[in-house]
């Protein structure tokens, strides 16, 4: 996502290592075509076409399959976001034989789509997808269906009945706030009006581009008469913010925050958190996170195989390992609410310790459906710039 | 469409009326050498040979990519051509970011122009090759290069809204407040015009030096006034050098995308239109419209590289 200020000469060299790793990922393919034929029994097209793992046999088969073809490509994880760092480390000391690469950490559901579409057929395809629902629904011929062994402990309205899709975790949309810089505790996104934020208030991008910094507005706009059908009230919002001299188009980050020229953002609680005391040494330590009273808004995230994953069966393997009690609760850890958490509360396999300082899931809780997004969306692009700009 | 047309009748108009004059020396200049002795011809096998990696390189990096950008401009979400995306033009949020980037690009270019031409003069009291001056060189080399995130960091601790430290100053010592001007698009000039300064100088230095102290002595002999060299003398020999940096440096701003990115997310320049068409998780189905900027921006730039050559042409006759 991060160029920079030379295009010309910087794009070059950044497209001179791509180019290397496709010649390299080119060669790897050759050799990893006729290793993987009969991986674990299964020819590839057949892992391809796998929806459950009774077609590899069972557990055990899958995890052969999946070591024989010793590779995973996963993409657009960052390590401090919802926990993937330590996700991704725990799948690969529970399943050594597989190296996992991780691709583009920092980049977003489309850039998901454009790497399947442009790698299509190499080894340096993604296997998997951790994608926005806007995006999947737009892209769902690139997909494979298939239902994890604990596909029952997800609620219906949380996966597609032929599996091509699943939702794994969500945020709120929260306030992240430095606490000493801001004396007050905000409550609500209309606090933030007050001159006591002049400069002060940032979200994670541009919301006609990035979903968290488009969630930004959306909570405004439930938090303002507005909903998930009608975001405009948002976008007032948010052009008063600007009027009032407290919104700042700067992209927050962690150093920004940790200057204090950021104090307050808007964003996910699971990456508020995480610029938090709870990144230790490199994270603000005063640095608070409020999830505004009132209907709460989250925003699932799916997960889903690349249906030309060239690691058809490592794809798969990763699937069963995310829906793991161990997994959900890193992902609770990190302040993401997971898909399975009703059924883990109720079969007691939730890490109550991690539940009790995150807080229970709120009850009023809503998120755009893929109509609603893709109308926002619209709604967005033609209103946003000029009330901001 | 406004694009073209403001570039028809700024910069290209210019560079249209200078051609003339300066193709002829060219030509003639140029026909010599290749009626040469046979040893260039014996060369010229091993020069291609030796030229080719470059060769592949900018056909792989730049005119294969630059290509497709464009053209995939002319196709549909489903891959069907269409001229359809030309309609972004029309769209007035895509026209802004055009204006904002014309006047970032013009405004950064003319300060950094008019500052680092001053530069060069005042450089002229010291000899070429002396320390200051190889100094101020290397320097320049290094700052006309710095720039993306880390340029936009170092801005934000200086002059960021809230913890600059020359925005603390300002506070305390003038009662001035900076406020977020830094996230603004004229705000952007500032980063825009430290890497530009340096730029303006190392393209703008040759010039200066090639004017000769005897043109100035000749002038004085004949009883010019200091005033009269500048005006006939001095000024016209360096006009197209000055000129010719000063669309150099208009590109440069021009294509310029990191730094802006970390400044001013929510847009308002054109390459960060792009890239918010290109990336966009929210609206779906306008990556195509990318493509079209992309034409927009490289019509751009080929109009100022052209007047720039031959600019730089005209500019090279006084510097032998």
């Amino acid at each position: 996502m991060h160029s920079t200020t030379r295009p010309r000469r910087r794009t070059a060299v950044a497209a001179t290592a791509l180019a290397l790793a496709g010649l390299v990922g080119a060669a790897l393919t050759g050799c990893a075509g006729s290793s993987s034929a009969s991986a674990g029994g299964l020819s590839k097209p057949k892992a391809q076409a796998a929806t459950s793992a009774a077609a590899f046999g069972g557990m055990k088969g899958l995890v052969a399959a999946a070591e024989k073809e010793g590779k995973l490509n996963v993409i657009t994880l960052p390590p401090s976001w919802a926990n993937y760092g330590k996700i991704i480390d725990g799948f690969k000391k529970k399943y050594p034989k597989i190296k996992v690469v991780s691709q583009n950490p920092n980049g977003s559901s489309a850039d998901e789509v454009a790497a399947a579409k442009s790698q299509k057929g190499r080894d340096t395809a993604p296997d998997v997808f951790d994608i926005g629902t806007a995006v999947l629904q737009q892209n769902l011929d690139l997909v494979a269906p298939y239902k994890v062994a604990n596909w029952q402990q997800v609620p219906d309205d949380f996966k597609d009945a032929d599996g091509k899709w699943i939702y794994d975790y969500t945020g709120l949309m929260s306030i992240g706030y430095d606490s000493s810089k801001v004396t007050t505790a905000p409550t609500s996104v209309k606090d933030l009006l007050g001159s006591a934020y002049k400069g002060k208030v940032a979200i994670k991008g541009d919301p006609t581009k990035a979903n968290e910094a488009a969630s930004a507005v959306y909570l405004a706009a439930i938090g303002n008469g507005g909903s998930p059908d009608d975001v405009q009230p948002g976008v007032d919002y948010f052009a008063k913010l600007k009027k009032a001299g407290n919104f700042v188009s700067v992209l927050p980050s962690q150093a920004t925050v940790n200057s204090g020229e950021t104090p307050v953002v808007l964003q996910w609680s699971y990456n508020n958190l995480a610029w938090g005391p709870a990144a230790g040494s490199a994270g603000n330590p005063n640095w608070k996170v409020v999830v505004p009273s009132g209907t709460a808004l989250g925003s699932y995230y799916n997960q889903a195989i690349n249906a030309g994953a060239p690691h058809p069966a490592a794809a798969r393997l990763w699937e069963e390992y995310i829906y793991t009690p161990e997994v959900q609760n890193l992902y609770l850890a990190a302040g993401a609410y997971p898909a399975m958490l009703k059924a883990m509360q109720s079969k007691s396999t939730v890490d109550t310790a991690v539940l009790k300082s995150v807080g229970e899931a709120p009850a009023d809780f809503v998120q755009l459906s893929a109509d609603q997004a893709t109308k926002a969306g619209t709604l967005l692009s033609a209103k946003w710039a000029a009330a901001v700009r | 469409m406004t694009a073209s047309r403001t570039v028809r009748g700024g910069t290209a108009g210019a560079s249209l009326r200078s051609a003339p004059a300066v193709a002829d020396p060219a030509v003639g200049g140029a026909a010599p050498v290749s009626r040469g002795a046979g040893a260039v011809a014996r060369r010229r096998a091993p020069g291609w040979l030796g030229l080719s990696p470059f060769v592949v390189y900018v056909l792989l990096f730049l005119a294969i990519p630059a290509v497709v950008a464009v053209t995939s401009g002319f196709f549909d979400a489903d891959g069907r051509p269409t001229l359809g995306n030309l309609a972004a033009f029309a769209d007035r949020g895509v026209q802004l970011d055009f204006l904002g980037s014309f006047q970032l690009s013009a405004v950064s270019a003319a300060i950094s122009a008019v500052v680092g031409a001053v530069v060069c003069w005042a450089l002229t009291a010291w000899p070429a090759g002396s320390g200051l001056r190889t100094a101020i060189d290397s320097a320049s080399s290094v700052l006309a290069q710095f720039g993306g995130v880390m340029l936009a960091f170092a801005m934000i601790a200086t002059i960021g809204g809230q913890t600059g430290i020359v925005t603390g100053l300002l506070r305390t010592a003038f009662g001035i407040d900076l406020g977020p001007f830094l996230y603004t698009v004229g705000g952007l000039t500032v980063p825009y015009v430290y890497f530009g300064v340096p730029l303006m100088v190392l393209t703008f230095m040759p010039a200066i030096d090639g004017l000769k102290a005897q043109w100035g002595e000749a002038a004085a002999t004949l009883g010019a006034t200091r005033r009269h060299y500048w005006i006939r003398i001095g000024g016209p020999v360096l006009a197209p050098a000055f000129l010719g940096s000063l669309i150099l440096l208009f590109a440069n701003a021009f294509s310029s995308f990191a730094t802006a990115a970390a400044l001013i997310d929510q847009g308002g320049i054109v390459p960060l239109a792009i890239q918010q068409q290109l990336t966009s998780e929210t609206v779906v189905g306008v990556a195509n419209s990318a493509g079209v900027l992309a034409l927009g921006m490289v019509l751009v730039m080929a109009v100022l590289m052209t007047a720039y050559a031959l600019l730089e042409r005209r500019a090279q006759r006084w510097q032998s």
